[in-house]
């Protein structure tokens, strides 16, 4: 048993966040230790042979074996009985893994081209951070509005696809305070990489508190309400608020009331109508040194009173 | 003038002379050698995306040093789908089969030729037309999806998809018509007394292989012209914003591409079937259970698609069937093992660079095995599914078990094919780098996946910054064995002394002839009477 403490030590997963995520660590801790002891034997009786039988004269003579039935049938079966072992060892942890428990929390997360979206149930949404009360059983649900993502928390050793056009759903129950990250493992273009989140697990209050305060932001001055869905709609992940630098679009700093270069040489004043019209039409016209059909459309996802927000807070970005 | 007899003197690359005679030769010899320049450029190109790729990825982007390379995300998304569809497409697939298979099996089996020439012939011709079609993309219009061309971000993303699937289309056809061939050859052009019992395991693995080729190909063909008519014509099988189902083109893909990865690592056992035989002097253990384990795999392989899916939304049940199945393969693949370290028991067993390859293999492909066990099992792949840990297991079977395999041989067969030597020395110490450069390139991408690192990121958060120095440090190893490696063969090309018919002692018919053969391979045909390893 020392041995196996050993390899879940040195098996350099991330923390266990949750009691599937110890589960899974002692299946690999025993497949760690069966595959190094089944290298220990093919490699070392490899090396072991290598130098023992190895060429003494030119014309060694050898041994002539073809085979040995009784031997390949054992080296036969006694893989084959480990691989069953742990196919069902794995089997009955999978199971554990994928069946939905009733009366979880249920949040929403939607995938999209950088970011992570989550609602709530109370109608909160915030983006790339999902936080969630410890020893609750909760229950992602996913899906994406482009490509495919995968939703995946390595502490707590879950994945899983979110796909457009469909739900799929995951769950799990934290049972550490802290920090975890969320990383999208299915490829899913340019930023890929910076598809990263952050899962909170806070205590029971902090929990209700955090809900609450999301009910609170509904009435929020108009500028703050923009700032908030800037956030939401991942349009900070592209465009940069504070300093002129260039993310993937152009930077909003200090740019109302200005003049913009288009790619074919017009010159347009960055006013109320502009923004308005490069959210629902980004690419009516395309800004001097930009791609064109990078920025997706937010027509349809956004109401009157959201656009109002938007303007008023890119306006006083100054 | 040429006449079609081989008289003294003659072999089969001074037969006719001038680049018309090889661009429209027949002799199966040839285009072994044309497939062999083609396989190696291409190597070349995909390797130096490789090391772009690595040395991006020598630090986090925040930081500012040389790991700033392909500057943006799109860069290296681009190389990344390069590197990979080049590397699986271009250089492992064909490889083995397309290099020694056609240029040794009509020998090992005492033939003339293959079974048709002309064919043979045209297949080259369609995998460098399907590749250039690919290659070109580069040139106007990247592609940036993955060799896997995911659906829905495959029709979404505005590149050459279609032209790239044009190409692996083309290329497929190549690898269909090559295995046709090999099948035919092995049936029908055995010189007397072979019987099949009596055939090299490396034809028993060619044979194998051909065989999932033919069956296996036309499906990804399918599936990639219909992504391109999804792409063209949006007709809405994979798009989910037309109705289709994006999760029905990975099912397609993986019913071809997992049997791929077997033809890739069978032709791969063959060789070193022959190495371990020939480096010990002593007959394999186990014959018909290595070679009908080939067989065996082969079946096998076409009801595992699924395993690359255990996150995907397919079924618990579907997951769990596949599961089993899964280890089901990886008995025959044990006892394979099994049997190469059995050979070597009692035997008398030489150090010479291909012998050094082989049991290269045998240390990689141990690892690349057992991790695979691991990625079978479904819980534990749920964690590491699309992470660095997928990454490092790949490269240890594909890279340590078939690129080591693929060397091996090269230089085991280098005396037949040129008819000269090559310098021992240089080779050992291109192995020596390679494998050590392996291990510390690829090793510590384990431990990065168990951290939870996912594949194809360009930039990553600083707790996985040691292990990614480390990995990219060893991808300079291994360039640096490459070069070796490559200065070895053109030196021998060069300059080597001159090989005699039966430099190893082997016993395998190709050693029956003169090196280089003859443009008819065998002065007087051979007949056989004996099993093909009789060291006694
Ligand atoms: C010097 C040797 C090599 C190095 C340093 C290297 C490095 C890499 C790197 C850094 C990646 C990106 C991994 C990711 O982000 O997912 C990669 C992917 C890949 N490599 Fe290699 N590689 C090497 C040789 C090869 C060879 C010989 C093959 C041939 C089979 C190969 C096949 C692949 C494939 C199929 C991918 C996946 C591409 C994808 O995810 O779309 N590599 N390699
Ligand atoms: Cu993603």
């Amino acid at each position: 048993m020392m041995w196996f403490n050993i390899a879940k030590a040195q098996s350099f997963m991330p923390t266990q966040g949750t009691e599937i995520a110890k589960q899974v660590d002692n299946l690999y801790g025993f497949l760690l230790i069966t595959s190094f002891i089944a290298c220990v034997l093919v490699i070392g009786g490899m090396i072991y042979f290598v130098w023992k039988y190895r060429r003494k004269t030119p014309n060694d003579k050898t041994a002539y074996i073809s085979h040995n039935t009784f031997l390949e049938f054992l080296w036969s079966f006694i893989p084959l009985v480990i691989f069953l072992a742990v196919f069902v060892w794995g089997w009955y942890i999978y199971h554990n893994m994928r069946a939905m428990p009733k009366n979880a929390l249920e949040i929403n997360v939607l995938g999209k081209q950088w970011a992570w979206e989550v609602e709530y149930k109370n109608g909160y949404k915030t983006v790339n951070e999902v936080v969630v009360p410890i020893g609750q059983d909760v229950k992602i649900l996913l899906t994406s509005s482009d490509v495919i993502h995968s939703f995946f928390v390595p502490s707590f050793r879950i994945k899983q696809d979110a796909v457009p056009g469909r739900y799929t759903a995951l769950w799990f129950r934290a049972e550490k305070l802290g920090d975890f990250h969320i990383f999208c493992t299915e490829y899913c273009g340019t930023s890929h990489s910076a598809m990263i989140g952050k899962l909170k697990v806070v205590s029971r209050e902090d929990f209700d508190r955090y809900l609450e305060q999301g009910q609170e932001e509904r009435n929020l001055p108009l500028a703050k309400k923009g700032e908030k869905l800037f956030a939401v709609k991942a349009c900070a992940s592209c465009h940069s608020v504070d300093s002129a630098a260039v993310k993937v679009g152009p930077s909003l700093f200090q740019k109302f009331g200005h003049e913009e270069e288009m790619d074919n040489g017009e010159k347009l004043k960055f006013d109320e109508n502009y923004i308005r019209e490069s959210i629902l039409e980004p690419n009516k016209h395309i800004v001097k040194g930009f791609p064109k059909g990078v920025m997706p459309t937010f027509q349809g996802q956004l109401n009157e009173n959201e656009l109002s927000a938007l303007v008023e807070y890119i306006k006083e970005l100054k | 003038m040429a006449t079609k007899s081989a008289h003294h003197g003659d072999n089969y690359i001074n037969f006719e002379k001038g680049l018309w005679s090889w661009l429209t030769t027949v002799d199966h010899k040839r285009i072994g050698l044309m497939y062999m320049i083609s396989v190696m450029f291409f190597f070349f190109v995909g390797g130096v995306m490789a090391l772009l790729l690595r040395l991006e990825l020598f630090a986090p982007n925040a930081t500012a040093n040389v790991g700033q390379v392909l500057k943006n995300g799109d860069v290296y998304n681009q190389v990344l789908t390069y590197h990979g569809a080049i590397m699986v497409f271009m250089v492992i697939v064909p490889g083995i089969p397309a290099i020694l298979g056609n240029f040794f099996l009509p020998l090992h089996l005492g033939a003339k030729d293959v079974a048709f020439p002309k064919i043979n012939l045209a297949s080259w011709y369609c995998f460098m037309a399907g590749a250039a079609l690919a290659v070109l993309t580069f040139f106007f219009n990247k592609i940036d999806t993955g060799w896997t061309f995911y659906t829905p971000y495959s029709i979404r993303t505005g590149t050459a998809t279609v032209m790239m699937v044009l190409g692996a289309f083309i290329m497929g056809m190549s690898s269909v018509l090559t295995g046709l061939n090999f099948i035919v050859t092995v049936h029908k052009l055995r010189a007397p007394g072979m019987t099949m019992h009596r055939m090299p395991l490396f034809v028993w693995a060619l044979y194998s292989t051909a065989i999932l080729q033919m069956l296996a190909t036309p499906v990804l063909a399918i599936t990639l012209l219909l992504l391109a008519a999804e792409k063209l014509f949006g007709v809405g099988i994979f798009d989910p914003a037309l109705g289709g189902d994006p999760v029905l083109f990975q099912h397609f893909f993986w019913f071809y591409s997992h049997p791929a990865v077997y033809i890739m690592i069978i032709p791969a056992m063959g060789v070193v079937s022959e190495l371990i035989t020939t480096f010990s002097r002593k007959v394999i253990f186990g014959y018909t259970a290595i070679a009908y384990s080939s067989l065996g795999i082969a079946a096998v392989s076409f009801f595992v698609w699924g395993h690359h899916m255990f996150v995907s939304g397919q079924s618990e049940t579907a997951g769990i069937i596949f599961s089993f199945l899964t280890m089901l393969v990886g008995v025959p693949t044990a006892i394979k093992m099994f049997n190469w370290v059995a050979t070597l028991y009692k035997g008398s067993i030489s150090f010479d660079s291909p012998m050094l390859f082989a049991l290269g293999f045998l240390f990689l492909f141990a690892i690349g095995g057992v991790t695979g066990i691991m990625l079978a099992t479904l819980p534990i792949d749920v964690h590491f599914h699309d992470t660095y840990f997928v990454v490092a297991h790949f490269h240890y079977v594909m890279v340590g078990g078939t690129l080591m395999a693929l060397m091996g041989g090269f230089y085991y067969w280098f005396p037949k094919m040129f008819g000269k030597m090559f310098n021992e020395n240089l080779a050992r110490l291109s192995f020596v780098f390679i494998f050590i450069g392996f291990n510390v390139t690829f090793f510590p991408q384990f431990i990065l996946g168990a951290m939870g690192m996912p594949r194809r990121y360009f930039d990553y958060i600083p707790a996985y910054e040691t292990l990614n120095k480390v990995s990219t440090v060893g991808s300079w190893l291994i360039l640096t064995g490459f070069l070796f490696g490559l200065y070895a063969i053109v030196q021998g090309i060069r300059k080597g002394p001159k090989a005699s018919m039966n430099p190893w002692n082997s016993k395998t018919l190709e050693w029956q002839t003169s090196s280089p053969p003859p443009h008819d391979n065998f002065a007087v045909e051979p007949i056989v009477t004996a099993g093909p390893y009789e060291y006694r």
